[in-house]
């Protein structure tokens, strides 16, 4: 979809890119996309229009950046449709840009660069800054230069060494040392191996994947062709989830260029390295990211785990040695052949190198894709990175590791980010998954909320996983439910224990995680519910209730009229009353009077 | 089936000849042609692979993407995912559910929508989101979801 409007090409043409991976298309992007082009076709202007992946100021989407010769690089947001007009007209023609709508620039001002300017963009390189869709892009930024310098000067063990030196650190969730993953599967004896990336980013709440599968699907490309030559595989798989259909199609786009290219298939670069990809869209597991329930996946069958050992890289796919990264831990590889090993530990903690990106969501200010040095505290992403909590609300807890993970308190707040220290608080770093909350958020009514996911994803396999989470999550629903009785807080200290110890994978493993943090940081949330059938956020519904306040309530009957049940009666001007036999608490009401006389308790 | 359907599941089935484990990429792309999966479709599905319909039963119930219904016209998935959970989706949920007089999983009436509960879009910081068909909605409230219905 490169667009030159136009005839004469010079190297210092304007360029004007749009940010059009899945959120930038959600908020308006391809609309904002035609009439940019639009604009463009009218005026003549001799300017190229191009789509790019998500640079992860998604709170301020749609994203244009225009850059030109008088300005440099601005960046402007967010920008609706209606905007375009006036904004190009002032940049591109007037010359006199609307600064009010700049976010960061060259010159034009903009204070939104904050953003960026504690991050340390590896995996995050290229991505809202290529076009996702063009590997000469790719190329421009030195693309596919380190497989080459892998396939020309590095013998196979060379590379393994390159990459254990880094101190790389699998971003799956589980941490395992990548360099150690490839030895295993480079010293398995057989002559057919497979290489798989794992994109099935099953963390109900995260989208770094996505994101580098939208933004610069060939730096994956290019991990993977590294990695299949160290371990020695001539046929990978892409895992990607099929609720991804962008994802997808930009996968297909680039492995279709890579082949054309000669960057796929055989001989590449001369070499007799050989390497086929395809992808395998998967259809909605969570357990399917598990490393042995994704291969009997790729096989055709139930997507089930399978106890280890044997381990993937001596049997794995149709039993041939086989190694899984995710995809953040490829898009790393490249980079680190091409500055060096010691360039990547040079970020990062003792054990924990590189940077780690998160997808920062919940009531936070500026929510979106991040990517920071290993080390930095919790507090730094949140509050420096994050901007803080959306109307400066309290901050309650931050979410990491979905599923598996758990609710970290304000006083853990200096924890640094690294694999170590997450995990002594009884959280995870899982896979980046980073969700942010105030004093709204019921930790109870979380809790139950994970496990209610990791219930109805349970496999089925080991009883307890399978039984033992819907007693869990039995007695979660009743204390939400103001029936909960105070032997329950034991009850679940002893399902936690038996969860964990009796089943085969980490899901079943680590699905008691959400409740055990909760436990620990906010018992007294679980007390106030059992106890005094309270909820002190306000979320679950049986214990709430709504109220008019008399002085405020003028009589509009708006709530009368928007309440689905009629639970609420009075005569025009005169005070209404909720009954409270027949409400549903569906908070209508409180949504829709402009006079604030209604209230929640 | 009609012979349009078997038509386009020996397509399918063409395409993926003599390829080993791919009976979830042929149920996939079968759907996509067909809407769902019937009875019938399977059991020939299974005489032309020598799959055992067992099998196929079994992989068709274990992954959630396969139906076994007819469904809707435009399929809405609600994000229940955890973003979205905590800026309220159930709201939106039941606005939805509401509008269209439907349950979770189900189909309306007049086989305009099929409404699927789903965890996380990747889109969360939209929350709360939805997708009908493939395009996603974010920032929902309840006044938009009920304008955004009316365009269908
Ligand atoms: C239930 C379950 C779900 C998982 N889901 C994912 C996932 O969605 N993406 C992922 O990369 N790893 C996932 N993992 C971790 C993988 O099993 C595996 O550790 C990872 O893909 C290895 O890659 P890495 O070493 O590069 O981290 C999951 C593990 C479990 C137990
Ligand atoms: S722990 Fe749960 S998901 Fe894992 S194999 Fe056992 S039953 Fe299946
Ligand atoms: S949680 Fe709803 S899109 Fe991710």
């Amino acid at each position: 979809m490169e667009k030159i409007v136009g005839d004469n090409l010079e190297s210092n043409i304007t360029k004007i890119k749009v940010g059009l991976a899945s959120c930038g298309i959600a908020a308006g992007g391809l609309e904002v996309f035609d009439k940019i082009d639009k604009f463009l076709d009218k005026s003549k202007l001799n300017v190229k229009l191009e789509k790019t992946g998500c640079i992860g100021m998604c709170y301020k989407e749609v994203l244009v950046e225009i850059d030109d010769e008088q300005f440099g690089s601005t960046m402007y947001g967010p920008v609706k449709p209606e905007d375009v007009d006036e904004v190009l007209q002032a940049h591109l023609i007037d010359k006199k840009p609307k600064t009010e709508k700049v976010l960061f620039s060259d010159k034009l001002g903009g204070k939104e660069d904050e953003v960026l300017k504690h991050q340390t963009r590896i995996v995050l390189r290229n991505c809202g800054i290529i076009n996702p869709e063009s590997i000469d892009d790719y190329l421009e930024q030195d693309g596919y230069k380190a497989i080459q310098q892998v396939l020309t000067e590095m013998k196979p063990e060379d590379v393994i060494e390159e990459i254990k030196k880094s101190g790389l650190r699998g971003r799956g969730g589980a941490g395992f040392p990548t360099g150690l993953k490839w030895q295993f599967a480079h010293q398995a004896k057989g002559d057919i191996k497979y290489i798989i990336c794992n994109a099935d980013e099953g963390d109900p709440g995260a989208f770094m994947d996505r994101s580098v599968l939208e933004g610069d699907p060939h730096s994956v490309i290019e991990g993977m062709l590294i990695a299949a030559y160290a371990i020695g595989a001539n046929q990978g798989y892409i895992y990607c989830r099929a609720e991804y259909p962008l994802a997808l199609k930009r996968l297909r786009i680039a492995i279709k260029q890579a082949e054309e290219r000669g960057f796929l298939g055989n001989n590449i670069f001369d070499s007799d390295f050989n390497l086929k990809i395809d992808i395998k869209e998967g259809a909605g597991a969570f357990v399917c990211g598990e490393e042995t329930a994704m291969i009997a996946s790729i096989e055709g069958k139930r997507g089930m785990p399978n106890i280890r050992p044997p381990y993937p890289a001596n049997s794995g796919l149709w039993g041939k040695p086989t190694n899984i990264n995710n995809v953040e831990t490829f898009a790393n590889i490249a980079w680190i052949i091409r500055n060096g090993a010691s360039e990547f530990a040079k970020y990062g903690t003792e054990k924990s190198k590189g940077t780690k990106v998160f997808a920062l969501t919940g009531k936070i200010k500026r929510g979106g894709l991040v990517e920071v040095p290993m080390g930095m505290t919790l507090r730094d992403v949140i509050f420096k990175v994050g901007g803080g909590i959306i109307g400066d609300k309290k901050f309650k807890a931050v979410q990491l590791g979905g599923p598996s993970g758990g609710c970290i308190p304000e006083s853990l707040l200096n924890t640094p980010v690294d694999y170590d220290s997450l995990t002594a608080t009884g959280a995870i770093m899982g896979s980046g998954g980073m969700v942010v909350m105030d004093e709204t958020t019921c930790m109870v009514d979380m809790a139950r909320f994970f496990l209610n996911f990791t219930q109805n994803e349970s496999c089925g396999k080991c009883t307890f996983c399978r039984i033992g989470t819907k007693r869990m999550l039995e007695i979660l629903t009743r204390i939400t439910e103001g029936k909960g009785k105070s032997s329950d807080i034991d009850l679940l200290y002893d399902l936690s224990d038996k969860v964990k110890k009796a089943s085969l994978c980490g899901l079943g493993q680590t699905a008691p995680n959400p409740v055990l943090t909760t436990l620990k940081y906010f018992k007294d949330e679980y007390i106030e519910h059992i106890e005094n059938k309270h909820c002190p956020a306000g979320v679950c519904k049986q214990l709430i209730k709504y109220e008019i306040i008399p002085e405020k309530c003028v009589g509009c009957q708006m709530c009368k009229k928007v309440c689905p049940v009629d639970a609420i009666s009075g005569e025009r001007k005169s005070v209404h009353k909720i009954d409270q036999e027949k409400c549903i608490k569906c908070g209508a009401c409180m949504d829709t009077c402009k006079f604030d006389a209604i209230r929640k308790l | 089936m009609t012979d349009n359907d078997l038509a386009k599941t020996d397509e399918v089935l063409e395409q993926y000849k003599d390829r080993a484990g791919n009976l979830i990429p042929i149920l996939q792309n079968i759907q996509t042609k067909l809407g769902y999966l019937s009875k019938e479709t399977i059991k020939y599905i299974s005489t032309k692979t020598k799959i055992p319909v067992s099998e196929i039963y079994g992989v068709v119930t274990f992954y959630t993407q396969f139906r076994l219904q007819p469904i809707g016209k435009n399929i809405i998935r609600i994000c229940h995912g955890t973003a979205c959970h905590v800026a309220n989706a159930s709201k939106i949920a039941d606005t939805i559910f509401e509008e269209l007089n439907v349950k979770p999983g189900g189909t309306t009436e007049d086989l305009k929508f099929s409404v699927e509960v789903v965890a996380c879009l990747g889109c969360c910081s939209l929350a709360p989101v939805m997708m009908i068909n493939d395009k996603v909605y974010g920032r929902l409230t309840s006044e938009k979801v009920k304008k955004i219905l009316a365009e269908y």
